[in-house]
């Protein structure tokens, strides 16, 4: 069970980021603080892939003479992190998109709290 | 042959029309509407000959800079995704015709930026229904989010913030595909979608997968807007500026429904989601309720926007039930109603757009039979898509539930049945009342210049509306030749 536990301990730890970002975003009423906890959610996906392609005893995946034959277990795999040099992109301007908002948000009602925000819609 | 790069064509050409008139929009703003438009055309035009193509062809394979799936990315263009992409780009192309005197009156000077985006949001959607990989998928997906946040964006005063809980809701369905997708890598170690379809079945572990369906399921689901995630829908498209929810209402929640038969019927099998696994049965009755909820709260609405974004709710809840069912009949009326809703829903938002321009109006108390004297071509579009969206034959409505309804019969589900035809009653009810109000009733609130009359919106933007409604009634009446001529070629292997 402590084997489970230990061998598991970093996705454990991404879940954990997970759900702290979607209650982030869910529940609190500040709309910036909805926007780090979207950020965190994303940071614990693209931690996810980055953690999911990592091996023990493995090197950078760069063809190495030393270590004789090609053997893939010699190497992480490079897919994954390349995958998520665009998910870091996507991440940046839905950030970038969201902060404009907020920007115009504000100007216009003053405030980035949502229940003021709601109430001075309607 | 250069025709072979048509895959790539579409969605190039529009990111390109959107990378050059951008700035050549700051240099010379009137330039902008004509690259935009051009850009646009060539996406229509190889959207149109790509259909004629694949039909005559078969199923086109492009490898993007030659790279062999599943290492490289590869687009496959099929009678199904040349089918969705043709009404993409059709939508997109008339409704860039329409959008350049409507935008002048609605939101000036903001025009060269919007036609950017909607550029780059129509190159979004072209991308995700051509490409044939998963995370090229997510990549065009997230385009066009991003820019369809944007178009909200740019609406009335609330609009910010409507985008802001779109973007919200948006990137948390966004999140939960990629988790899923990542899920899915690490089980098959592919990203192809074929490639993937030929490794699933092969599978003896099936948790790791089936986690990994759900969460890609639950982020399309979001982004398609189906029961109980459809949340972000009303506001978004009632603050959007009309051009911007004519964009936005007839594509980007089919696209999201196209990916999603892709994923449940092409990457997974028919026998793995539908009996294996009850993925398909869940669908289909959140669909079930979606579609009675968003009717009956179309019905609760004032604003003629808000109207038609619950209605937006209960008629993806068609295209879900016709997923859900997974036999043949259903996959007709699905794909058959992602094309006839698209075109309902172009015509009454172009129409709200219509009247926007002409009385700045959109609450549905202020119309009256001055309104049908003065838009008596729009007053007829409306007429025709309310009831297409009723279901009166031989409008094309009619048909796509009709499939529907033969599919639940054939499922001897008799609930959905009486679903449909309970809905198409309160579709009855929140569009006959505005008919009445154009053609029955003797009452005036809008005053005009001079008794009766005519003073109709500019041509560009009446034809594409007349267009739209008279494709509605085309489509209808020739609905037999699209059902056996395309949708019939796109029906997934093994779904009987």
């Amino acid at each position: 069970m402590t084997d489970y536990f230990i061998g598991h301990a970093a996705y454990y730890f991404i879940i954990t980021l997970l759900l702290i970002g979607l209650w982030g975003m869910l529940f609190k009423k500040n709309y910036l603080k909805k926007l780090i906890g979207m950020n965190i959610l994303q940071s614990s996906i693209i931690l996810f892939y980055v953690v999911s392609a990592s091996k023990y005893n493995a090197t950078v995946p760069v063809l190495d003479p030393k270590l004789g034959e090609i053997n893939p277990s010699q190497y992480i795999n490079p897919l994954p992190h390349t995958l998520m040099l665009t998910a870091i992109v996507v991440s940046v301007a839905t950030t970038g998109v969201a902060l404009a908002l907020l920007i115009v948000i504000y100007k216009r009602f003053n405030t980035l709290d949502e229940n003021e925000i709601l109430e001075k819609m309607k | 042959m250069i025709f072979q790069h048509f895959p790539i064509v579409i969605p190039i050409s529009l990111l390109l029309g959107a990378m050059i008139s951008a700035p050549v929009g700051i240099w010379k703003r009137k330039l902008t509407y004509p690259i935009a438009l051009f850009a646009s055309f060539v996406a229509f035009f190889f959207s149109s000959a790509g259909l004629i193509y694949v039909l005559n062809t078969g199923t086109h394979h492009y490898y993007l800079g030659n790279w062999i799936p599943p290492i490289g990315i590869e687009y496959v263009v099929d009678p199904l995704s040349a089918f969705v992409v043709l009404i993409v780009n059709g939508i997109g192309f008339f409704v860039m015709i329409y959008s350049h005197r409507s935008l002048a009156k609605e939101i000036p000077g903001k025009e060269v930026p919007f036609h950017a985006v909607v550029l780059l949001f129509l190159a979004g959607l072209s991308g995700m229904v051509v490409t044939g990989d998963l995370f090229n998928l997510y990549v065009f997906l997230e385009i066009a989010s991003l820019s369809a946040y944007a178009l909200v964006s740019v609406g009335e005063k609330r609009a910010p913030v409507a985008a802001f809980r779109y973007l919200l809701l948006g990137t948390i369905g966004a999140s939960f595909y990629l988790l899923g997708l990542g899920f899915l890598y690490l089980d098959t170690g592919s990203l192809n979608m074929l490639d993937n379809a030929k490794i699933i079945p092969l599978l003896e572990e099936r948790g790791l997968i089936i986690i990994s369906l759900t969460l890609m399921l639950v982020g399309i689901g979001l982004k398609m807007a189906m029961f109980p995630m459809h949340l972000w829908l009303p506001d978004a498209y009632s603050y959007a500026p009309s051009v911007g929810s004519a964009y936005l209402a007839p594509i980007a929640t089919k696209v999201s429904a196209y990916v999603m038969i892709r994923i449940l019927f092409t990457v997974f099998h028919t026998e793995f989601v539908s009996e294996y696994y009850n993925f398909t049965d869940v669908i289909a009755w959140l669909s079930a309720v979606g579609i009675l909820w968003g009717s009956i709260m179309a019905i609760a609405q004032s604003d003629y926007k808000r109207m038609l974004a619950y209605s937006s709710v209960s008629q993806i809840g068609y295209i879900g039930l016709g997923i859900g069912l997974a036999n043949p009949l259903g996959f007709i009326g699905a794909v058959l109603h992602i094309l006839n809703h698209a075109l309902m829903k172009a015509t009454l938002f172009l129409v709200n757009g219509n009247i926007f321009y002409r009385f700045g109006i959109t609450s549905i108390p202020m119309f009256d039979e001055n309104l049908r004297k003065k838009l008596p071509y729009t007053s007829a579009a409306f007429t025709i898509a309310a009831l297409s969206m009723i279901g009166i034959p031989p409008t094309a409505g009619f048909f796509s539930k009709w499939y529907l309804v033969l599919a639940s019969v054939d499922k001897n589900n008799w609930i959905f049945v009486v679903v449909i035809g309970l809905s198409s009653l309160l579709n009855l009810i929140y569009f006959f009342r505005i008919i009445e109000k154009l053609y029955i009733t003797r009452k005036s609130n809008l005053t005009l210049d001079e008794e009766t009359k005519m003073n109709e919106v500019p041509i560009s933007m009446l034809v594409p509306t007349l267009l739209f409604a008279i494709l509605v009634i085309g489509f209808g009446v020739f609905n037999a030749y699209i059902v056996d001529y395309i949708i019939k070629l796109a029906i997934p292997d093994g779904m009987i």
